[in-house]
């Protein structure tokens, strides 16, 4: 067959869903880096749901849902966004390769399980993973550009098709989408507040104790009571916070890394000097994330030095600080 | 956290690969830098994979003593949890229990069965005849 190749700008991003949204746009001459399109949205939140399940471990989210940032940053750019699901996986296949032969960079959701270039070990049932499909070869595989690749990879056509329809929870059914930017340049100064604003306004959570702030305290106060299980599940419960915060498609502590990049670089976009105060304090925030990580394994690890009040107490400080962050930011996008 | 403080922990679950971190140089502004790896991380995600495995090598020799079904086997193998599996088959969970026991699994029509070959990207033959490798 014929190769299509088209133009994609690939770069190495943090998570799946911001890289593919930075890297789709900055191929068709956008420029965004990746914490931008991240602030951009708002996505940087914290949930903590007990009662939903993930492999019997409560689930814990630190950004909004899957398909927010994509939809959120079209729509505040006026990018327009085509978007494609199908109820056949042959049609679904089809409808890529004519979007490919018409030029396009193809946006799809995944699953992680079936694709067979993630290693072993990251591989599992996750059906929300981003990529962009630039082309396809000689051989009929297609080229891929995925964002938390260091560099462009390809995958068969059945096993592309197996992880396009793989049912489940949030199962893609083959969803596919394709973005075309505006012909007039984005002012960013206004969206730029309006997001921070935004972001500021989840932090402190609704009524419900699964959200923000509320949401940490909520789970420093169950793992408080861990002491009355086992040792093993103990174990198990603190291991999946940690993985939920540092491996499951993130910059590291939860985003806040990432969060603080976007307002660093949209201090000097702004050339506003207090933001970047503010984007250091995002820092600390990060690093505090990443100490409770720490602790939180060195009490698996049964390091005596190491108490489960530690534990608590190092993600409460967290909290603490995340209120403060939160008054900053609404004081600054007032 | 200082671009230098980056950790390159050369983590297992990793398998060479990088990961992107985003930290700050000496003036605090934000860039993008390279990870192997963070010791902390990698504890985490191989205690959840030595979970996983553990059960698979459980029910791999509860399926070759004859003590469950084939989906009992192939379920920890393609990392799938009661939840999981039941979202992707459209079973209940008691169910996909029951069909984790010999006798029921006997008892199920090959259309039953095929929505645990879709699940699990096999052909009928494979499903119920597993090749297990050690």
């Amino acid at each position: 067959m014929t190769p299509i190749e088209n133009t994609v700008t690939h770069q190495q991003s943090s998570h799946c869903e911001s890289g593919v949204v930075a890297n789709m746009l900055n191929s068709q001459g956008l420029a965004l880096s990746e914490p931008m399109v991240f602030g951009l949205s708002s996505a940087l939140t914290f949930v903590y749901l007990p009662m939903v399940k993930v492999g019997g471990l409560p689930l814990i989210a630190y950004r909004m849902p899957p398909k927010s940032i994509i939809s959120s940053v079209c729509k505040k750019l006026g990018v327009k966004l085509s978007s494609q699901k199908f109820s056949n996986a042959e049609q679904g296949m089809k409808a890529l390769d004519e979007a490919l032969a018409q030029g396009k960079l193809v946006g799809l959701q995944t699953s992680v399980f079936w694709l067979p270039y993630f290693p072993e070990d990251m591989r599992f049932q996750f059906n929300a993973h981003n990529l962009t499909v630039y082309g396809k070869n000689a051989e009929g595989d297609y080229l891929i550009s995925d964002p938390v690749f260091e560099h462009v990879v390809t995958c068969r056509p059945e096993d592309l098709k197996k992880a396009r329809f793989a049912k489940g929870m949030l199962a893609a059914k083959g969803l596919m989408y394709v973005m075309d930017v505006p012909t007039e340049p984005v002012n960013l100064a206004p969206q730029i507040r309006s997001s921070i604003k935004k972001t500021a306004k989840m932090m402190s959570g609704l009524i419900l104790p699964f959200f923000g702030i509320k949401g940490i305290r909520h789970l420093a106060k169950k793992i408080n009571k861990l002491d009355k299980k086992s040792p093993q599940e103990a174990g198990m419960f603190l291991a999946n916070i940690v993985r939920m915060q540092e491996e499951i498609g993130t910059g590291g502590a939860g985003f806040r890394f990432m969060f603080a990049s976007f307002l660093d670089e949209a201090s000097t976009l702004l050339d506003d000097k207090a933001l970047f105060e503010i984007s250091q304090y995002a820092t600390e925030i990060g690093d505090l994330w990443r100490e409770f990580a720490m602790k939180a394994v060195l009490y698996c690890k049964k390091r005596k030095n190491i108490s489960l009040q530690d534990v608590v107490d190092s993600l409460e400080l967290c909290a603490d600080q995340e209120v403060i962050l939160r008054e900053k930011l609404l004081q600054w996008s007032k | 956290m200082k671009k230098e403080q980056v950790p390159q922990d050369s983590c297992k679950s990793y398998s060479g690969h990088k990961k992107l971190i985003y930290a700050v140089d000496e003036q605090g502004h934000y860039q993008g830098v390279k990870s192997s790896g963070w010791e902390v991380e990698g504890f985490a995600t191989e205690m959840a994979v030595q979970a996983m495995d553990n059960e698979l090598e459980k029910m791999k020799a509860a399926f070759i003593a004859g003590e469950v079904s084939p989906i009992a086997y192939y379920m920890p193998l393609f990392r799938f949890d009661l939840m999981s599996l039941a979202h992707a088959t459209g079973f209940f969970q008691w169910q996909i229990k029951r069909h984790l026991t010999v006798k029921v699994f006997a008892t199920l029509s090959d259309k039953k069965r095929t929505k645990y070959c879709d699940a699990f990207n096999l052909t009928l033959a494979e499903l119920q005849n597993p090749v297990i490798n050690s």
